[in-house]
């Protein structure tokens, strides 16, 4: 295609401000977006509009009042941050789990990621413009898990289930039931979404090759997680470092190739299929027993640092803590996956059109509870 | 087959005629409008697995009279930048030759405001003017949304007119006329068996035309915000929803007109045959609308001249061919024949045509 420099036409790039409030920036991320017609020649981000502090809060909280702040960071994801933190607290205390937590831990983080991505799927899909049909078809699956939730801890958003050294209470007897028809159920959904939208031409031809991050670039910056596979990395924490009781279950590590949108959507599709495999491995080897080891109210962990970390929905999910010996932690880092994988995407967009930056953008799929903090 | 008709000049007298279907016009396009945001928010709320309105009214159908009610109440924001005579004047132009498009269409054996002898060409015509008012208002509005909204309606329009004129060529050449009575009084066979690949191309132009979805790109909500209409507020905003809808119910009206043999059909009274259709192809863009992913702007570009334009020209030229070596054969021998071309022309096509350009270096 030739610009209309090549042309001879006398035009200026301009620039359009998308966001913060805008329709398709997932919270309230800015993109100053330079264009030249349709065609993005530079974007920069501009965050920082949902700046809470939470990393300076938790430093005044006792370990145990930190966990509800973590709700706050993805919100899409709240029980992957507990179960990150609680990690990092354990290993920085040397507190053991009972067996039974640690699987409940499993069930309910591959729970969290099924909602999470059935979340990022539908919205992508809404970013292409497909008007709100695939998101309102996962919304009405997410919403079950939401449910499940809701009977273990009483709430739908903000979970502040995990506790270290467990979780908060054991689940009621009907979770395992429902959850066991839950995970028979899914997967006819998803094979339901896969026909409706998988193969559809309007959809390849608008992420097919668009907004390819290459696979060095993603090393370089830090990437992880579904963007980080699409690139063709295979690098999953629960494989590369198990944590919790991961290591008992089988289940594979969808890569992709080309590393574009269609790529991201499809690393989120099978990853919700495997899920559901170490789901159904989980609820079938489940113990009975403690939920909840034998931890102080006010935990002193000794001086020393710790790093936890999970493969969260959205990408490796870090907690950093710091304790000088009192009852709160001396420093709290959160290394947010969404954050790191937001680097690349001026190098993703220029080039494209306005239309395909909205998909680039969706496809990475962030939330800004995380990116800001 | 006998047909009713009414005479040219019913009730007699032309002013008597004018004005009872001026108003008639009026009153079918509101109502029907109505109908249609009632159905498309109904239609596709069960298409969604959601409820979609049913608080005012049984069904929500009184849902637009509300929504009307709201809008007229509604502050009027001119931006302080915008050129307030040529934002005021948008909606107005947007609006007026969607409305003026059914002076030509026959609800009816005869019941037509005007049974003009270029009637379809009258449509083509007027149907284009729609998008002056719409880039009026992009220009106006100083806006960058609005801007690009309008600047990209105006790229789409001027593409998708070529295809959708040329596939209706095929439809007059079968019909010998461009009066829309006549077309309809010339389809003992509904035109779009006669002619499924005009039908295709026709529709799927239209579609682009009125910027529906999957050619919704005038105001692609998750990128451009609402398009042209950003900084429209109050009745004005009113009058381009009403323009939109209007010029989906022309086009409805249109490819049933054309297309699907207009008010003819059996045992039920014509115009209820007429609406009846109407309403079944608005059907078919709600639900196109509720399935498919839009397109991005150079594809929708491409898909009008690699795709749309060529194959309109090759509909033509066979129609053409078979009128003039088999101007006795009947009809019904090429119904099979123009389908089995139909198909045969639109796989290949899709086989060695790629949508878009993709990338480019800056």
């Amino acid at each position: 295609m030739t610009t209309t420099k090549e042309i001879g036409i006398n035009t200026e790039p301009f620039v359009v401000n998308f966001g913060p409030a805008h329709p398709s920036t997932h919270g309230v991320f800015r993109m100053r977006v330079t264009l030249d017609g349709e065609v993005i020649v530079d974007m920069e981000p501009v965050f920082g509009y949902l700046h809470r502090g939470i990393e300076k809060l938790a430093e005044e909280r006792t370990y145990t009042q930190v966990i509800p702040l973590t709700d706050r960071l993805d919100y899409l994801a709240s029980m992957s941050n507990n179960l990150a933190y609680c990690l990092a607290v354990e290993k920085l205390a040397g507190i053991t789990v009972p067996e039974r937590a640690e699987y409940l831990r499993v069930i309910i983080a591959e729970l969290q990621r099924v909602a999470s991505h059935l979340c990022a799927v539908g919205f992508f899909l809404n970013d292409c413009g497909a008007f709100m049909t695939p998101v309102l078809y996962m919304l009405r699956e997410r919403e079950r898990i939401l449910d499940f939730f809701d009977m273990v801890c009483g709430q739908r958003l903000t979970y502040n289930y995990m506790r270290v050294g467990g979780v908060s209470q054991d689940v009621p007897d009907e979770f395992i039931p429902a959850v066991k028809k839950f995970v028979k159920e899914m997967p006819g959904w998803l094979d339901e979404y896969e026909c409706l939208l998988k193969e559809n031409e309007i959809l390849l031809a608008r992420s097919k090759g668009v907004g390819i991050l290459p696979k060095d670039l993603a090393i370089n910056i830090g990437a992880s997680g579904p963007v980080l596979r699409a690139s063709g990395v295979k690098w999953d924490v629960r494989k590369a470092d198990p944590y919790s009781v991961y290591d008992r279950f089988e289940f594979d590590v969808p890569v992709g190739a080309a590393g574009d949108c269609y790529d991201r959507y499809r690393m989120r599709v099978e990853e919700m299929r495997q899920s559901l495999r170490i789901l159904r491995q989980a609820i079938k080897d489940l113990p009975g027993g403690e939920v909840r080891s034998d931890v102080p109210h006010l935990i002193r962990p000794p001086v020393g640092e710790a790093y936890g970390h999970v493969e969260g929905p959205r990408g490796e999910l870090g907690f950093y803590l710091v304790s000088d010996g009192s009852i709160a932690p001396y420093r709290f880092h959160v290394r947010a996956p969404t954050f790191i994988n937001l680097t690349a995407l001026a190098d993703m967009m220029r080039g494209w059109k306005i239309a395909d930056a909205i998909i680039i953008f969706g496809s990475i799929d962030i939330c800004m509870g995380e990116v800001d903090r | 087959m006998a047909m009713p008709m009414l005479p040219p000049n019913w009730p007699g007298n032309f002013w008597a005629h004018w004005a009872i279907f001026a108003v008639v016009i009026l009153v079918f396009v509101l109502l029907m409008v109505m109908f249609f945001i009632w159905l498309e928010r109904r239609a596709m709320a069960v298409m969604q697995a959601r409820l979609g309105p049913n608080r005012a009214g049984p069904f929500g159908l009184f849902q637009p009279a509300a929504d009307a009610l709201k809008i007229l109440i509604k502050e009027d924001i001119i931006p302080a930048k915008a050129d307030k005579l040529v934002h005021w004047l948008a909606p107005v132009v947007a609006f007026v030759p969607a409305m003026l498009i059914f002076a030509v269409v026959p609800f009816w054996g005869g019941a037509l405001l005007a049974d003009l002898n270029i009637g379809i060409l009258y449509v083509v015509a007027i149907s284009s003017v729609t998008v002056v008012g719409i880039f009026m208002a992009g220009w106006s509005s100083n806006n960058k949304y609005s801007t690009l909204g309008a600047m990209r309606q105006v790229a789409s329009v001027v593409s998708y007119e070529i295809p959708v004129v040329l596939s209706l060529v095929g439809v007059i050449l079968l019909a010998g006329s461009l009066s829309m009575q006549q077309i309809v009084a010339a389809q003992d066979i509904p035109f779009i068996l006669l002619q499924p690949l005009g039908f295709l191309l026709f529709f799927t132009g239209a579609l682009a035309e009125i910027n529906r979805a999957p050619f919704d790109l005038t105001e692609a909500d998750s990128e451009l915000v609402a398009g042209y209409m950003t900084e429209y507020s109050g009745m004005k905003f009113g009058l381009f929803f009403l323009a939109e809808y209007a010029e989906a119910l022309a086009i409805s009206a249109i490819v049933t007109t054309v297309f699907l043999g207009g008010w003819r059909g059996p045992l039920l009274p014509p115009w209820l045959w007429f609406v009846g259709k109407v309403v079944i192809i608005f059907f078919v863009i709600v639900w196109i609308r509720t399935t498919v992913p839009r397109l991005r702007i150079d594809q929708l570009m491409a898909l009008a001249w690699k795709f749309l334009f060529p194959l309109a020209l090759l509909n033509l030229l066979i129609t053409a061919a078979e009128i003039l070596i088999w101007p006795a054969a009947s009809l019904w021998i090429f119904v099979p024949v123009n389908i089995a071309i139909a198909i045969v022309l639109v796989i290949l096509w899709s086989k060695f045509f790629k949508l878009g350009w993709g990338k480019v270096e800056v």
